[in-house]
């Protein structure tokens, strides 16, 4: 290793007896040398060791020794490290369990167009992770920009591809998928080094403009949905209550029925009985029921009037202003 | 002699210091090199990183970057060939791949981004002027997935069928701009169209048709409600009908049946002596009908008086 770059390693200092403060200056170099030999990676970060700018090895994390600068120099690249770009929107803080939102407008990053020329707003995240160090930091300048670049169109080819309806409604999770994979691909392609680890869509919104006739067509359906309801209300209020009174009908006509057949029976049985006794002395009985009969009525009645055969003439005198009923 | 011998290795060590520091020269990862003597350009221009010789003083070393750089347009409003104003704001990806003829041609970055907006932005705004908005905003003929009765009311332009696309469209442009910058040592990976929003004015009436056309799917759903309610009402009404008139006509068979049944009896039992009957009921309907109130004229010569008069 150190045949490789003789001029530099073989450079001894001449020894100067007496020096003190040459050797000082000196000692202090070469302690600063050894410590910059030492280095340590955090556990979520992975070090790319460069020899004069370049590349020589990859270190995971603990601690490491290296040659002194400046012949090797360390860039920490946090590999295990979930990041994360916003788009639409941007988290400034989280206190407690509430996020705050950056009030920027950043609706350029979150409008698009949907395949039947319609606007829609979206705001998504990506997460992702750094797979490959060396590509993340040698092949692609910008890397962040670059990322966000094709975030923003890979989700507008794909948001591009659905109907207004599907991006509000249905297509979300299909969306999410359908990027997440394109933009691996076209990571892959750039050779970014970047794993896509997950598209996440946030809020899906029609333009603000348009919201209140989104919610206007919500209410509709709500709407609907009442009108119809208070229909069947009223049907099953109505109905039921009607069977049951129809039933009520029959049964009463029923009992009617039993009630005018039984009292028949009795009517008849009873003329029976009696027409028998009748005959078996027909003039006596007949006889008799009448004056029975009549006894029983003559004395109800207040006024009577009696008529001789030979006296006629004298109804006319009867006061028949009181319109009494007149029985023969 | 002693001191002389000191100052002169000093010396020398400082020479040495500045003539390597001079002859040396690191080339990073990301960078490629081209190596100049007085502004004439020395062999084959380095791509490898590490520890580079040069001869000290007399050579210049010029640096570029070799990773894959970005180029963002800046966002231009184009109109489409159907006439609709566009704002189209596309970004590429472009590399140094021989840095010598990138050296002679472009000098350096500043230069090939100009050079890059004149290609692209040209490029773009013919590829766009010549396509349908459709075109640029579609990438396929997928049909849309319908989620309910709500999407078949509004696909006004879901039969606009796609020619190109949007991946061929730009895949032109990244072509057309590829075969123009052949010759400046640079090659661009890839062009993207990152952008396309309607123009203000071309918003506004976008947001006014959205609006409409929710008001009329609104509109639907209203009817629809008022629709149904109305059917069932009617259904209700109905239904109450002939709940309403089975059951008269139910009671009136069974009472007519009754009646019929009634009538039968009757007849079979007074039918043995009708004159009796008769007599029979007169009782009855005497006993019922004469109360205090009635003026009773007899004559002496009916069966109750008969005796009244004598005893004969």
């Amino acid at each position: 290793m150190e045949n490789q770059f003789p001029n530099v390693l073989k450079f001894k200092p001449p020894n100067i007896p007496g020096g003190l403060v040459l050797r000082g200056v000196l000692a202090l170099v070469v302690l600063a040398v050894l410590f910059s030999a030492w280095f340590t990676i955090e556990p979520e970060e992975a070090g790319l060791v460069l020899r004069f700018g370049k590349y020589v090895r990859t270190v995971p994390s603990g601690l490491h020794l290296k040659l002194p600068s400046p012949i090797e120099t360390v860039v920490k690249v946090p590999v295990e490290r979930q990041l994360k770009e916003e788009f639409g929107f941007r988290t400034e803080g989280s206190s407690g369990p509430r996020r705050t939102y950056s009030q920027e407008d950043l609706s350029a990053e979150s409008l698009m167009l949907t395949g039947d020329l319609n606007v829609a707003v979206v705001e998504w995240t990506a997460q992702y992770r750094v797979r490959d160090p060396y590509k993340y930091l040698f092949k692609v300048r910008s890397v962040q920009k670059t990322f966000r670049d094709m975030n923003e169109t890979v989700m507008r080819e794909v948001v591009g591809d659905r109907s207004v309806n599907e991006v509000l409604t249905v297509g979300r999770q299909e969306i999410a998928a359908e990027v997440e994979q394109r933009l691996q691909t076209l990571c892959d392609q750039y050779e970014n080094g970047i794993k896509v680890e997950q598209i996440v869509l946030q809020d899906v919104n029609p333009p603000d403009q348009v919201k209140p006739s989104f919610n206007e067509v919500n209410q509709a359906q709500q709407e609907r949905e009442k009108l119809i309801n208070q229909a069947r209300a009223d049907y099953n209020q109505i109905i039921p209550r009607a069977s049951g009174q129809a039933q009520q009908t029959i049964e009463q006509a029923e009992g009617f029925a039993t009630d005018r057949v039984n009292r028949a029976r009795g009517d008849a049985e009873l003329f029976v009985k009696v027409h028998a006794a009748y005959q078996r002395a027909p003039e006596v009985t007949r006889r008799r029921m009448y004056l029975e009969t009549m006894s029983e009525i003559y004395p109800k009645v207040k006024r009577k009037v009696i008529l001789d055969e030979k006296m006629k003439g004298i109804l006319p005198l009867l006061p028949m202003a009181g319109a009494p009923e007149v029985k023969p | 002699m002693k001191e002389i011998r000191i100052t002169v290795m000093i010396l020398a060590a400082v020479v040495a210091v500045v003539v390597l520091s001079s002859a040396l020269y690191t080339v990073g990862e990301t960078q490629q090199v081209v190596v100049t003597q007085f502004g004439k350009p020395v062999g084959k221009p380095i791509t490898t990183p590490g520890l580079k010789l040069k001869m000290p003083f007399t050579q210049t070393v010029h640096a570029f970057e070799k990773r894959f750089m970005e180029w963002d347009g800046d966002p231009n409003q184009i109109p489409t060939k159907d006439k609709r104003f566009i704002w189209v704001d596309s970004y590429a990806r472009w590399r140094i791949t021989d840095p010598l003829l990138f050296f002679q041609r472009l000098r350096d970055e500043r230069g090939a981004q100009s050079r890059l907006d004149d290609i692209l932005d040209g490029e773009t705004r013919n590829t766009i002027a010549k396509n349908e908005l459709i075109d640029l905003v579609r990438s396929t003929n997928r049909p849309f997935v319908v989620a309910d009765d709500v999407a078949e009311l509004s696909q006004p332009e879901a039969a606009e069928r796609v020619e190109h696309g949007r991946e061929k469209l730009t895949k032109e442009v990244l072509e057309n701009a590829r075969r123009r910058t052949g010759d400046l040592g640079i090659e661009i990976l890839d062009f993207r169209i990152k952008q396309i929003n309607y123009v203000e004015a071309v918003r506004q009436e976008v947001y006014a048709r959205m609006i409409s056309e929710r008001k009329r799917i609104a509109e639907r759903y209203r009817s629809e409600g008022a629709g149904e309610a109305a059917r069932i009402a009617g259904e209700k009404e109905r239904q109450l009908r002939v709940i309403e008139s089975e059951a008269y006509r139910k009671a009136q068979e069974i009472r007519g049946k009754a009646d019929a049944a009634a009538a039968d009896i009757y007849a079979a039992a007074y039918n043995r002596d009708p004159d009796f009957y008769r007599f029979l009921k007169s009782m009855g309907t005497l006993r019922e009908s004469i109360d205090p109130e009635t003026t009773l004229i007899l004559s002496t010569d009916s069966e109750l008086l008969r005796y009244l008069n004598s005893a004969k």
